[in-house]
């Protein structure tokens, strides 16, 4: 044993073991083997699977794999408990969550031990970050509850809600899963990371202890399959996933044309830029706190370190010199910076990537010591000489693994910073406040901190941009995602099928009736950037009647015409998505006093189009023209918040343009439902590509001219008619396209969804009946929420 | 640990410098040696200052997890109390302060452990005793002749102490008062003024001057943080007093609303860093003021070992300015070795 005489000369760190008896205690008095929490009890353990502890190997527990009954019986006690959680009172479903917060507390020690036995991240983190950050998660939604009756006023519960979270913050992501989903009403089947089980099935009991109904809060554990069997269950309502990108991308597309809600948190590759006039010792600590944390397993890791070239070499000599005083070890040391790499497989993924690195010419470099040999562990890394080609500049690594590359200009950080398929959050790092506020919304994240990093709050939305997925978890932003407008019926299936089986409006080319062709003398084209343009292929559609009757003709536009319409939006919106709101305002209304001084025409092509009569045909116009009013009212008071974070500091969370959104218009409604659509994207700063009505485009061309005198810059809106499911599907799989609205049949929504997978872009696909005429239904803020994403950028300040 | 390797002088007053600070790139990571050159000072270089960047929030961020991060239990907790009594400036600068109270102070400077406690912790052979004491002009002949035989070296706080607002030919004439009295560390305040104007010349040379007027002896320029109000500016009077010759920089004089922090050490220690890198002059740090408690003692020492290293926990790059401090640490030692908790009675007062 070292003696206290020689510590005195070497001052050397010795063992600081946090007691893992609690946890073992408890472990011990389920002799070790758990089965799934369903119905507000135990079920008998089924085929199990080992639970082991990171840092030694050594097994910790068995859990059960769900099994396809398990699933079953978990949805169907969710279900069954749905009716009376939903119907309680915001005030008694906040004494739960008030009553979950408090617990949490009671029992964080343990909690805190237990996750990092489990995980192998260090106690310091779990015991002064992940838990204490579970604790406010329950309380801030504890208050989300009490107020979800005149907060949330015209929306219920989603319902049953499936719930798939990852093993980095094992309890944390329970927490940002189920306070939000509890709180509005839901009830909920979650399933943990089959590495990090653990804390989860602590909870359940700790939930139970509370009071919780049964069937409220469902825990099945297992792989993979079991989480595929919750995503494919129908009667699930939503499911909410944190995790890979890979993984959401299979998810989307499994639950494309369900009808499921659906929100994903998944991969970054975070930049973390650094410019010359930064306080270059904080920068060394945030990078610690950005890819050091948690082993680097952490989704918004700052993983991309962008530095201006002339401070690099200063900066990479001090991230050295910090890196060798790093301690890694054993996760309950009390006096460790890092503990040990999930699993083997993760562990293996990491050397995979860094042998790559070095391979591919990069220069690693890591400290001197050694790391512990027993567990899975692996030592801070730090590539140099990267270049944006890099497979290691590319891909989330999720390990500790830094690689640094270097700018010129703030203009060139930018596009460093974005310049991937991923959007989850950024870290700027500058003493000049114009220059950070000026980079803050330039970056393609959900999430900023400017001088900071990997700060989280219950009250501020965390989500991303891009493939990062979408949907926010946290604050107002957070909650949308576990409620529905309580008007819209939910529609089942079957009945969007049938729906979609009398959609069969359009007439082919060339069809019968071209004797009774009346005077045409106008052939719209396709409306790309500004300009009438001719349809690629140089074929038309007819337009007709009810009665058959020919009408006219449109554009018959392919893929290449929709290619040309994205890159005309692009252009349009690096202005447009900067323009003022003010000025997209006065663009509205401008539109809106056009279009009334060609009421009368719009009503009567309207009424020959869908025969609803001249009445009916003269009220959609007149709508079309109040909602044009509503969206130019709107354009400068989308305001984001500020959201009320516990630092000294603010998060602003502000409402974004999305980018380029393609939009394919209901066939009903030809004029407002266009409208009804295109006015929200444009009022917010987006560009579209607009398939309009296929049976009735005529509303639609006739438009041109409107948003021709009105001012509205080429290429903000462009429309391409034509069939509206093939458009639709090359709008949906365009890469560059940001977001996808859809309105028809089921098909088509599937569609949309499936394809939308391949950049992971928003979408806003529905066959729910609207009453397009009534504002309840056909305007307001739901509008403006799928127009917009909000960017939180933290700002801490003092001086 | 003898606190005489600190007082190894260098007479000349422009020694082989490790190097030169124009170089510019050349920066000097290596950890300094046992017997460091002490800091002759530099040229102010006013762009090194101005360049200055610091960002607070960033700064209590890393300043609160210093805590968090690390701990030392059993006996390395042991170890490292007993090294932070050989780190103490044992202080009394008190208005009612007689040559009696500086006289018990000296002795428990020489003993500052019970003699069981020592042999049950296997350190009797080391003659611990702490780094220094810290007193008042007036008490320094007094505080000498009781530290007489020994190595422990007597500080005065000078130069106005502690406002420092007297005449500059004064509080320099005060420095060479107690040197001559045997004050073998003076540990100077700076003017505030010059910091909060931006004055930094004036900082510089007065600084200078100071330093100049020790002579031998060793100069720990106190900044009064708590006075500077921002951590900018302490940085900045950090740097310019190591430019004008500081061996060591000092937060506080115990007077101030505001002493010692973590933050505020952090920031100096950065600067510490610094100023060794670009001219590889090793400057000590002093946290003085509110630091009672063992615990609060074991932070330092943290934030020392990590963000300087480990030649920065031996007394001649290292202090505590403490006057309660070591009757706390006296009583977990106690504990450590009987497992039983103590009581701060048992322990001779200082």
């Amino acid at each position: 044993m070292t003696s206290v005489k020689e510590i005195f000369e070497t001052m050397e760190y010795g063992p600081a073991p946090e007691s893992d008896a609690e946890a073992r205690k408890w472990l011990a008095s389920h002799k070790g083997v758990f089965g799934h929490f369903i119905d507000g009890t135990w079920s008998a353990a089924g085929k199990t699977f080992e639970v082991i502890d990171p840092s030694t190997a050594a097994v910790l527990a068995r859990v059960s794999q769900g099994t396809k009954a398990d699933v079953d019986a978990a949805v169907a006690a969710a279900r069954r408990a749905l009716p009376a959680w939903k119907e309680l009172s915001g005030h008694a479903r906040a004494r739960h969550l008030y009553a979950l917060a408090r617990e949490v507390q009671k029992h964080s020690r343990l909690l805190a031990v237990v996750e990092s036995m489990d995980n192998g991240k260090s106690i310091r983190e779990t015991r002064d970050l992940d838990i204490p950050l579970v604790a406010r998660h329950f309380y801030h939604h504890a208050g989300w509850a009490q107020l979800f009756e005149s907060e949330f006023a015209g929306y219920a519960s989603v319902g049953v809600v499936g719930q798939i979270i990852p093993w980095n913050f094992p309890l944390l992501m329970l927490a940002w899963k189920v306070a939000p989903a509890l709180a509005a009403g839901n009830t909920v089947i979650l399933k943990p990371a089959e590495f990090t089980p653990l804390t989860a099935l602590l909870f359940a009991e700790i939930a139970a202890e509370a009071g919780i109904p049964a069937g409220v809060l469902n825990i099945v554990t297992g792989d993979g399959e079991t989480g595929k069997l919750i995503v494919d269950h129908p009667d699930v309502d939503k499911i909410a996933f944190t995790g890979s990108t890979d993984v959401g991308r299979v998810i989307r597309r499994a639950t494309a044309g369900s009808g499921k809600k659906l929100s994903l948190e998944l991969g970054g590759k975070s930049p973390f830029i650094v410019y010359d006039d930064a306080d270059l010792d904080s920068v060394v600590e945030g990078v610690v706190d950005a890819i050091w944390f948690n082993q680097g397993q952490v989704c918004c890791a700052g993983s991309r370190l962008l530095v201006q070239e002339g401070i690099a070499e200063r900066l990479i000599a001090k991230l050295r010199a910090r890196m060798e005083k790093l301690r890694i070890g054993r996760p309950l040391d009390k006096a460790v910076d890092m503990g040990a790499i999930v699993a083997p497989v993760q562990l293996e993924r990491i050397r995979g990537l860094v042998q790559r690195g070095v391979d591919e010419g990069a220069t690693m470099w890591q400290p001197s010591w050694a790391c512990p040999t027993d567990g899975y562990f692996y030592p801070p890394t730090l590539f140099t000489d990267v270049q944006p080609s890099s497979t290691i500049a590319q891909v989330e690594i999720f390990g500790p693994v830094l690689v640094t590359m270097t700018f010129r200009t703030p203009e060139e950080s930018v596009a460093l910073a974005n310049n991937t398929p991923f959007g989850l959050a950024a870290s700027v790092w500058t003493e000049s406040i114009n220059l950070a506020l000026d980079i803050a919304p330039k970056i393609k994240a959900g999430v900023v901190w400017i001088n900071s990093t990997n700060l989280f709050d219950a009250s501020s939305g965390f989500g991303g941009y891009r493939e990062s997925g979408f949907g926010r978890e946290g604050g107002r932003e957070g909650m949308w995602e576990y409620v529905k407008p309580d008007k819209v019926e939910a529609p089942t299936r079957a009945r969007a099928k049938s729906r979609h089986g009398g959609r069969e409006a359009s007439a082919p080319n060339g069809s019968r009736g071209a004797t009774r062709v009346p005077a045409i003398n106008r052939t719209p084209k396709l409306f790309i950037g500004g300009k009438q343009t001719r349809p690629d292929q140089g074929y038309v559609r007819r337009i007709l009647a009810p009665d058959g009757t020919p009408l006219g003709e449109v554009g018959e536009g392919n893929r290449k015409d929709i290619r040309n319409a994205v890159e005309a939006a692009h252009a349009a919106w690096k202005g447009w998505g900067k323009a003022t709101g003010h000025l997209r305002g006065q663009i509205l209304y401008y539109i809106a006093e056009n279009l009334a001084a060609r009421a009368a025409e719009f009503a009567h092509r309207i009424d020959e189009q869908t025969g609803c009569g001249h009445a009916e045909a003269s009220r959609e116009v007149n709508v079309a023209i109040s909602r044009l009013f509503t969206y130019a009212a709107w354009a400068d008071k989308y305001d984001g918040a500020v959201h009320n974070v516990p630092i000294r500091g603010v998060a602003l969370a502000m409402n974004e343009p999305i980018g380029v959104i393609g939009i394919a218009c209901p066939d009903e409604r030809p004029l407002l439902g266009f409208v009804s659509l295109v006015a929200p994207a444009i009022a917010t700063g987006n560009a579209t590509v607009v398939i309009p009505s296929e049976p009735h485009s005529l509303s639609a061309t006739d438009f041109y001219s409107v948003l021709e005198t009105s001012d509205v810059p080429g290429g903000v809106v462009n429309i391409v008619t034509g069939p509206k499911d093939a458009l639709a599907r090359v709008l949906a799989e365009h890469d560059d396209v940001e977001a996808m609205w859809y309105f028809g049949g089921a098909e088509g929504v599937t569609m949309v969804e499936e394809a939308s997978a391949v950049n992971m872009k928003r979408t806003w696909a529905t066959w729910d009946t609207r009453d397009w005429l009534e504002a309840r239904h056909g305007e307001g803020r739901e509008f403006l929420r799928e127009a917009t994403q909000v960017k939180n950028i933290w700002v801490p300040y003092g001086e | 640990m003898s606190a005489k390797r600190f007082i190894e002088t260098v007479a000349s007053p422009a020694p082989a410098a490790p190097a030169a600070s124009e170089a510019g790139p050349r920066l000097h990571r290596a950890e300094p040696s046992d017997r460091p050159v002490r800091n002759p000072g530099v040229p102010l270089d006013l762009d090194v200052v101005r360049g200055i960047r610091v960002n607070r929030s960033a700064v209590e961020r890393r300043a609160a997890t210093i805590p968090t991060r690390r701990t030392v239990k059993k006996q390395w907790q042991a170890a490292w109390l007993l090294r932070a009594i050989t780190l103490m400036d044992l202080t009394t600068l008190s208005g009612d302060d007689t040559p009696g109270t500086v006289r018990r102070l000296c002795a428990k400077a020489r003993r500052p452990l019970r003699d069981d406690l020592a042999r049950a912790l296997g350190v009797d052979d080391l003659g611990i005793t702490v780094a220094a004491i810290c007193v008042y002009h007036a008490m320094v002949p007094t505080a000498v002749e009781a530290l007489a035989g020994t190595h422990i070296p007597v500080a005065a706080v000078s130069t106005g102490f502690p406002a420092g607002l007297s005449p500059l030919e004064e509080r320099v004439a005060e420095i060479r008062a107690s040197v001559a009295a045997g004050a073998r560390e003076i540990d100077v305040v700076i003017t505030r003024a010059h910091v909060l104007t931006g004055n930094y010349e004036a900082l510089y040379d007065e600084v200078h001057r100071f330093r100049d007027a020790c002579g031998d002896a060793h100069m720990k320029a106190i900044l009064a943080t708590g006075e500077l109000g921002t951590l900018g500016n302490v940085a900045r009077a950090s740097m310019v007093a190591m430019q004008a010759g500081a061996d060591f920089i000092k937060t506080s004089t115990g007077k101030e609303g505001v002493n010692a922090t973590l933050p505020f050490a952090l920031v100096m220690c950065r600067m510490i860093r610094e100023f060794h890198e670009r001219t590889g002059y090793a400057v000590g740090f002093k946290p003085a003021g509110g630091i009672r408690s063992a615990k609060a003692a074991l932070e330092y020492l943290y934030l020392m070992k990590d963000e300087l290293g480990d030649r920065w926990l031996r007394a001649d790059l290292f202090r505590f300015g403490a006057s309660t401090l070591l009757t706390d640490i006296e009583r977990q030692l106690e504990h450590f070795v009987t497992g039983r908790y103590a009581a701060a009675y048992r322990m001779p007062m200082p």
